[in-house]
C-alpha cells in the first residue's frame, strides 16, 4: 500500500507463481515432444500444437499478471453473477455445443473453442466461498448442506448431461472445503464407504458383502446395546447399504454407458482388452513404465514418438513424462504438484477472511481431483476418466482455466491483511 | 483459529497419501517391472533377420563336399497385409486359396506386428514369379536364406541333416536360437553346430502406431550383419568314401579307415546309407519318414554306434597284451588237436594244426592257440587270483579303447560292451573263473565293439603302441584349427618290441598260402590284417577284416564289417583291400584270383528279414555255448551264393518280415 507503483503485485505469493511456471513450462516441454515427429522436425511452427500451447502459455501468464490488478473484493460482490454466467454457458453448450468425443462440451467462439465446464469450477467455487461466508452455516442443520449442495449439484448435473462424467466428478472435490467449514466428517466416510462398497460390489460376490455388513452391523449394536438410538441409526444403515449394493449393480447396468462400464471392469482387472477400450491405458503404461528410472531422455521416448499412446498431448499428457523422464521426472512433477496443493492449503489457512479461505480450499482440492484422477488413469490405478493434468495437458480452455482459478485465489491471498 | 483449522491436517494427509500411492504405482511399473520396457521395445521393433551361410566342407584334398544352394522363404507381417489377390498369390505359390487363408490365419496367430513365416523354401520358379507381382502383396516380403547341398551324394549319416530350430532346441539355447533358425541335428552338423552356424545378421526397424517403417533403431547401432559359418576341412578321401559306399551297396554294415599317425578318419561308410539332399529343404518330414521306415534302417551311424562282437579280429590285440603281461613268450607255442576243451566245453577250431606258434596262430585265426594265451593270462598267479588278473587285463585291453567312447567328433557314438570283473561277480559270486569268460579270449560273446573302436585298433598296431583319437574334421575355419585332444598320443601299454611278431602273423594272414584273407592280397602292397567271423544268433555270420598298409610306415589302417557276410575273409578283407589299394595308389589292379570292385557291388547281402509277429526270446547267454555255435564249418562260402537268387528270396520275406539288424549283443539278464 506505501509503494504505489508496486500496489497490484503486493503481497502476491510469488512461490506459488513460480511453481505455476515450473508446470506450465513442463507442460510445454512435454506437449512438444508428444507432438514431435522427428521426419517433419523444422523450425518452430506456431500453427502446430506446440506453437499454440506457448500462445496459451503466454496468454494464460497475461491473463494471471491482469487478474492480479483487480481489486479482490470484486470477486466477492460478483461471484453470484459469475456463477450464474458459467451456468448459462452450460445450459447453452447443451444447445450449441460441438460435439467433441461424444461430449456435447465445446462452444466454438472463432477459431478457438471454449468449456464452459472448465469456467463453472470456479464459477461454483466463488459463490460457494460468498455463501459460507456470508452465512457462516458451519453445516449442522439440513438446510445449509441443502444449499451447499445445490451451488454443487446445479452445474455438476448440467456438466453430466453433455456427458461428461469426468468434469462432473471435479465437483465433488467441493466436500472437502465444507469439510474444513464444519461438515461432518461422517458424509467424507460414507462416500469413502460408497466407493469402497461399489468396487467391492464387482469383484466380490453380493452375499458375502450382504453377510460382512450384517455382521459389522451387529458387532456394532452389540457394542452399544444399552444405546436405542445408536441400535435405530446402525439398523438403517446397515439396510441402506445392502440396498445400495442393489441399486449399483442395477444402476450400473442401466445408468452406465458401455464405454464407462469397460473402463471400470478394466481398472477392476474384470476384464483384459489390449485393443479395443483398454488399449490407451495398456499403451499409457508400458510408456510410463519404459521410462524406468531415468526415462529415455527428451524426444527419445519411441512410444511418444511413433503416436503408441492415444490422446497423449492432452488427457495421457503424462505418459510422455514418464516414458521420457522416468521415475525422477514423475516425482519432480508429483512433488511440484504436491508442493503447490499443501501450500494452498497452508495460505488458505493464513486467510482472516473465510470467503477466501473457502476458495483456497475450493482449489486446491479441484487441482487435487485433477491430478489424482489423471495421474491415477495414466498408470491404471483408476478407470479412465478424461480430464486433463492441470497446466501440463495440452489445450487452452483448460490451461486458461486453471490459470484464473488459481490466480483469483493469489489475488485473494495478497489481500489477506484487509478484509473483504 | 477454530477447532476445525486441525481438518487441514487431514486434507493435507490425504494429499500426501494420495500422492505416495501414485508414486508407489509408478515406482512398481517403472522400477520393479521390466514388463512395461520390453513391451514398448516390441511395440516399436521389428527385427529383421539375415541368415548366414552355413561353413561348407571340404575333403582332405579340399574339394567341396558339403556346400549350400540359395533358398527363399515367404514372409509377411499379418497387420501390414492389405486386401490382396488371394488367388494371385496361390497361383505363384502353386498352393490353394484355403491354404493362403489357412497360413494367413496361422501367421497371424504367431504375431501380427512381426515378420513370420508365410511358406518356407518356395520353389525358383515360385520366387521368380512373385517378384514380378510382389508389390501386389503389401506386407510379404521374400527372404533368401541357403540351405545344404551334398554334390557327391554320399555319407549322409556322416554329415547328419540340418533342420529349423525345435522349442526344444530354443529353450536349451537360453534364446540364442529363435523360431525359423536352423540348427544342425545330427552328424557333423551337429557337433560342429557353434562353428558351422556363423552369426545371424539382424536389423532393428522402428515403427510407429500406424505401422510405418520409421527408421534404423538408434541409427543401427545395433545392427549386426550376417557372419558365414566357418569352413570344416573333413579329413575323408572322397575317393575312397565313395568306393566304400560302392562296395557296401546292398549290405549291411561299416567301414572305417583313419590314417594311424594322425588320427584322422579317411573313409566312414555306413551301409544301407542315403542321399544327404533327401533330407533338405521342403521334403524333409516326408523323405525322413520314409528312412525311418526302412527296415534297414539306414539312419543308423553303424561306424559308431553299430556293436558288434569284433571276433577274431581281437586276437591281435590278446597276443600284444599277453606278450606284454608275460604270460607267453613270441616262441610259446600250443597244441592244437582243432579244439580247445574249457573245462568239459569245447570250443572248437577251424582246422588241426598240431603245435602252433603265435605267428601262425595268428594267420590261421586259431581259436585254441588263444583260448590257451588267455588261460595263461589269467591263471597266471593261480586258479585263486583269477579275478585279480581278469581285472588287471581288463585294464589292459581297456587302453586299446574298448568299451569306452574314443571321443570321435560326432554325436551319439556307443561305448560297446566289456565287462569289469564285478559284473561277473555279481552273477557268478566268487566262483568264476577263466573258463567262464573263455569266449572273450577269441572276441566273441560278452564284449562288443564299435567299427570305429576296430579300425583304431588297428591304428595303434600299425603305430606300434599307441593312437591319436579318430576324428573327421582335420581343420576349422581359415586358420585349419584340430581341436586339441586330437594332436595327443594315446599309448596302449604295450612295447613296441612285442608287436612285430603280431604283426609278421597279420602280415601271412593276408600274404600267406595259409592265411584266412590270401584272397585279399594286394599287388605289391604288404597289407597286414585280421579277419574275423563274428557269431550272429539270429542269422548267418558277419564278416569282419581290420588291417593296415602297408606293413611298414603304415598309411592306411581301417575295419571293415559286413553284416551276414559269413568268413571274415570273404567280404571284409577283399572290401578291404580295395580300399586301401585305392587309397595308397588311386587305382585298382586286376588280381589273380579275379576279384573285381564291380563283383562285389553287385553281392546282395541284405538279411532276410525275420517275422514281425514271432516274439524273440534272448537265450540267457552261456559264453561257451555260443563258442560252440562259433563253428565256422557250418558257414558255406557265401561269394558262391548267386546274388540273384539271394536277392529274390529277400524280395519275398521283404513284405511280411522285419530286419535283423540289431545287433544288440545278447547278454545275461
Amino acid at each position: 500500500m506505501q509503494q504505489q507503483g508496486n500496489r497490484f503485485f503486493f503481497n502476491v505469493d510469488w512461490i506459488t507463481v513460480l511453481i505455476y511456471i515450473a508446470l506450465c513450462a513442463v507442460g510445454f516441454i512435454n506437449v512438444y515432444a508428444s507432438i514431435y515427429n522427428p521426419d517433419k522436425a523444422t523450425g518452430f511452427d506456431f500453427g502446430s500444437s506446440y506453437g499454440k500451447q506457448l500462445i496459451f502459455v503466454i496468454t494464460s501468464l497475461i491473463l494471471g499478471l491482469s487478474i492480479l490488478l483487480f481489486d479482490g473484493r470484486l470477486f466477492n460482490v460478483f461471484a453470484p453473477f459469475i456463477y450464474g454466467a458459467t451456468l448459462f454457458l452450460l445450459v447453452v453448450v447443451l444447445f450449441v455445443g460441438r460435439n467433441v468425443g461424444g461430449n456435447q462440451a465445446w462452444i466454438p467462439i472463432g477459431s478457438f473453442r471454449l468449456q464452459p465446464s472448465e469456467f463453472a469450477k470456479f464459477g461454483t467455487a466463488l459463490l460457494l466461498a460468498r455463501y459460507v461466508s456470508t452465512f457462516n452455516p458451519k453445516f449442522r442443520d439440513i438446510k445449509s448442506i441443502v444449499i451447499a449442495g445445490l451451488i454443487v449439484l446445479a452445474p455438476l448435473l448440467l456438466i453430466m448431461l453433455q456427458p461428461d462424467t469426468g468434469s462432473a466428478l471435479v465437483f465433488l472435490a467441493f466436500m472437502f472445503p465444507l469439510y474444513r467449514e464444519g461438515l461432518s466428517g461422517y458424509f467424507l466416510l460414507i462416500f469413502l464407504g460408497m466407493i469402497v462398497l461399489f468396487i467391492a460390489d464387482f469383484l466380490v460376490p453380493t452375499y458375502i458383502l450382504i453377510l460382512i455388513l450384517t455382521t459389522i452391523g451387529g458387532l456394532f449394536i452389540y457394542n452399544n446395546r444399552r444405546k436405542q438410538k445408536i441400535i435405530i441409526s446402525t439398523v438403517l444403515v446397515t439396510i441402506i447399504a445392502i440396498a445400495y449394493l442393489f441399486i449399483v449393480k442395477i444402476a450400473y447396468e442401466k445408468v452406465l454407458a458401455p464405454h464407462q462400464r469397460s473402463r471400470i471392469e478394466l481398472m477392476l482387472g474384470l476384464k483384459a482388452d489390449n485393443k479395443g477400450a483398454g488399449y490407451n491405458v495398456i499403451q499409457s503404461q508400458i510408456a510410463i513404465g519404459s521410462g524406468q528410472v531415468t526415462g529415455r531422455g527428451f524426444l527419445q521416448g519411441t512410444q511418444t514418438k511413433y503416436g503408441y499412446v492415444p490422446a497423449q498431448s492432452t488427457d495421457f499428457i503424462f505418459s510422455t513424462i514418464g516414458e521420457e523422464w522416468g521415475f525422477v521426472g514423475c516425482s519432480v512433477v508429483i512433488g511440484l504438484y504436491m508442493f503447490l496443493l499443501l501450500r494452498l492449503i497452508n495460505l488458505a489457512e493464513r486467510q482472516r477472511s473465510t470467503f477466501s479461505r473457502v476458495y483456497g480450499y475450493s482449489v486446491a482440492c479441484i487441482l487435487f481431483f485433477h491430478v489424482f484422477i489423471n495421474i491415477g488413469m495414466t498408470i491404471g490405478i483408476i478407470p479412465v476418466i478424461g480430464i486433463p493434468l492441470p497446466f501440463i495437458s495440452y489445450g487452452g480452455s483448460s490451461l486458461w482455466s486453471f490459470t484464473i482459478l488459481l490466480f483469483i485465489f493469489l489475488k485473494l491471498d495478497s489481500n489477506r491483511m484487509g478484509f473483504i | 483459529m477454530d477447532q476445525l483449522f486441525n481438518r487441514k491436517y487431514i486434507v493435507q494427509g490425504l494429499f500426501i497419501v494420495v500422492a505416495l500411492i501414485l508414486l508407489g504405482k509408478l515406482f512398481y511399473i517403472q522400477i520393479i517391472s521390466d514388463k512395461a520396457f520390453s513391451s514398448a521395445e516390441s511395440n516399436v521393433l521389428r527385427k529383421i533377420y539375415k541368415y548366414p551361410a552355413r561353413g561348407a566342407i571340404l575333403d582332405r584334398n579340399m574339394k567341396v563336399i558339403v556346400q549350400n544352394e540359395p533358398v527363399y522363404d515367404l514372409m509377411v507381417i499379418p497387420n501390414e497385409v492389405k486386401p490382396f489377390d488371394t488367388l494371385g498369390l496361390a497361383n505363384a505359390l502353386e498352393i490353394t486359396i484355403e491354404d493362403v487363408r489357412k497360413k494367413l490365419k496361422k501367421a497371424k496367430a504367431q504375431s501380427p506386428y512381426q515378420s513370420t513365416f508365410f511358406e518356407r523354401q518356395i520353389s525358383v520358379q515360385s520366387y521368380a514369379r512373385l517378384q514380378e507381382i510382389m508389390y501386389r502383396f503389401p506386407g510379404f516380403r521374400t527372404q533368401d536364406r541357403t540351405i545344404r547341398h551334398y554334390p557327391d551324394s554320399i555319407a549322409g549319416q556322416l554329415f547328419g541333416y540340418v533342420k529349423e530350430v525345435s522349442p526344444d532346441d530354443i529353450e536349451k539355447s537360453e534364446g540364442y536360437y529363435k523360431p525359423g533358425d536352423f540348427i544342425g541335428k545330427s552328424g557333423l552338423e551337429r557337433s560342429y553346430e557353434d562353428f558351422l552356424r556363423g552369426e545371424k545378421g539382424v536389423i532393428n526397424t522402428l515403427y510407429d502406431a500406424k505401422n510405418v517403417a520409421q527408421g534404423s533403431y538408434a541409427n543401427g547401432k545395433y545392427d549386426i550383419n550376417a557372419v558365414s559359418g566357418d569352413r570344416l576341412i573333413s579329413s575323408l578321401d572322397i575317393r575312397i568314401q565313395r568306393l566304400g559306399e560302392e562296395l557296401m551297396k546292398n549290405k549291411v554294415g561299416a567301414i572305417v579307415a583313419i590314417e594311424p599317425s594322425t588320427g584322422e578318419i579317411l573313409a566312414f561308410v555306413s551301409s544301407p546309407g542315403y542321399d544327404p539332399n533327401q533330407l533338405v529343404g521342403k521334403d524333409w518330414g516326408k523323405n525322413y519318414m520314409s528312412l525311418i521306415a526302412n527296415p534297414y534302417r539306414p539312419q543308423i551311424v553303424r561306424p559308431i554306434a553299430g556293436q558288434y562282437s569284433p571276433g577274431s579280429s581281437f586276437k591281435p590285440v590278446d597276443a600284444l597284451v599277453a606278450l606284454q603281461d608275460g604270460a607267453i613268450d613270441p616262441n610259446t607255442t600250443f597244441f592244437c588237436p582243432g579244439y580247445y576243451m574249457a573245462g568239459n566245453h569245447k570250443v572248437k577250431c577251424e582246422h588241426v594244426d598240431g603245435t602252433i606258434n603265435m605267428q601262425r596262430g595268428i594267420a590261421r585265426s586259431c581259436n585254441t592257440y588263444f583260448c590257451h594265451v588267455f588261460q595263461n593270462i589269467i591263471t597266471k598267479n593261480g586258479m585263486k587270483n583269477q579275478r585279480q588278473t581278469y581285472a588287471k587285463w581288463h585294464e589292459q585291453i581297456s587302453k586299446w579303447g574298448f568299451g569306452q567312447k574314443l571321443g570321435i567328433d560326432m554325436p551319439f557314438e556307443k561305448k560297446g560292451i566289456f565287462y569289469q570283473a564285478d559284473h561277473y561277480d555279481k552273477i557268478y559270486g566268487k566262483r568264476w573263473g577263466y573258463t567262464t569268460v573263455i569266449s572273450q579270449a577269441i572276441g566273441q560273446g560278452e564284449i562288443t565293439s564299435t567299427p570305429l573302436q576296430m579300425a583304431n585298433v588297428m591304428a595303434a598296431i600299425a603305430n606300434r603302441g599307441y593312437y591319436l583319437k579318430p576324428h573327421l574334421i582335420k581343420g576349422i575355419g581359415d586358420k585349419n584349427v584340430v581341436k586339441k585332444e586330437y594332436v595327443v598320443k594315446n599309448y596302449v601299454g604295450v612295447d613296441e618290441k612285442y608287436f612285430p611278431i603280431v604283426i609278421d602273423g597279420m602280415r601271412d594272414a593276408v600274404n600267406s598260402p595259409w592265411g584266412t584273407a590270401k584272397e585279399s592280397q594286394i599287388p605289391n602292397i604288404l597289407m597286414c590284417g585280421k579277419t574275423g567271423t563274428v557269431q550272429n544268433p539270429h542269422g548267418k555270420n558277419h564278416s569282419v577284416f581290420i588291417g593296415f598298409a602297408p606293413m611298414n610306415n603304415p598309411k592306411i589302417a581301417i575295419a571293415v564289417i559286413v553284416e551276414n557276410g559269413g568268413y571274415g575273409g570273404s567280404y571284409a578283407a577283399p572290401i578291404s583291400s580295395f580300399i586301401v589299394e585305392k587309397y595308397l595308389t588311386d587305382s585298382i589292379k586286376p588280381r589273380a584270383n579275379g576279384y573285381t570292385v564291380k563283383a562285389f557291388a553287385e553281392t546282395n547281402l541284405l538279411p532276410a528279414l525275420i517275422d514281425k509277429t514271432k516274439k524273440f526270446k534272448p537265450t540267457r547267454l552261456d559264453s561257451l555255448k555260443l563258442k560252440r555255435a562259433d563253428s565256422l564249418k557250418k558257414v558255406k562260402d557265401s561269394l558262391k551264393v548267386k546274388p540273384a537268387l539271394l536277392k529274390q528270396t529277400v524280395a519275398n520275406k521283404l513284405k511280411v518280415n522285419q530286419p535283423d539288424i540289431n545287433h544288440k549283443p545278447v547278454t545275461p539278464k
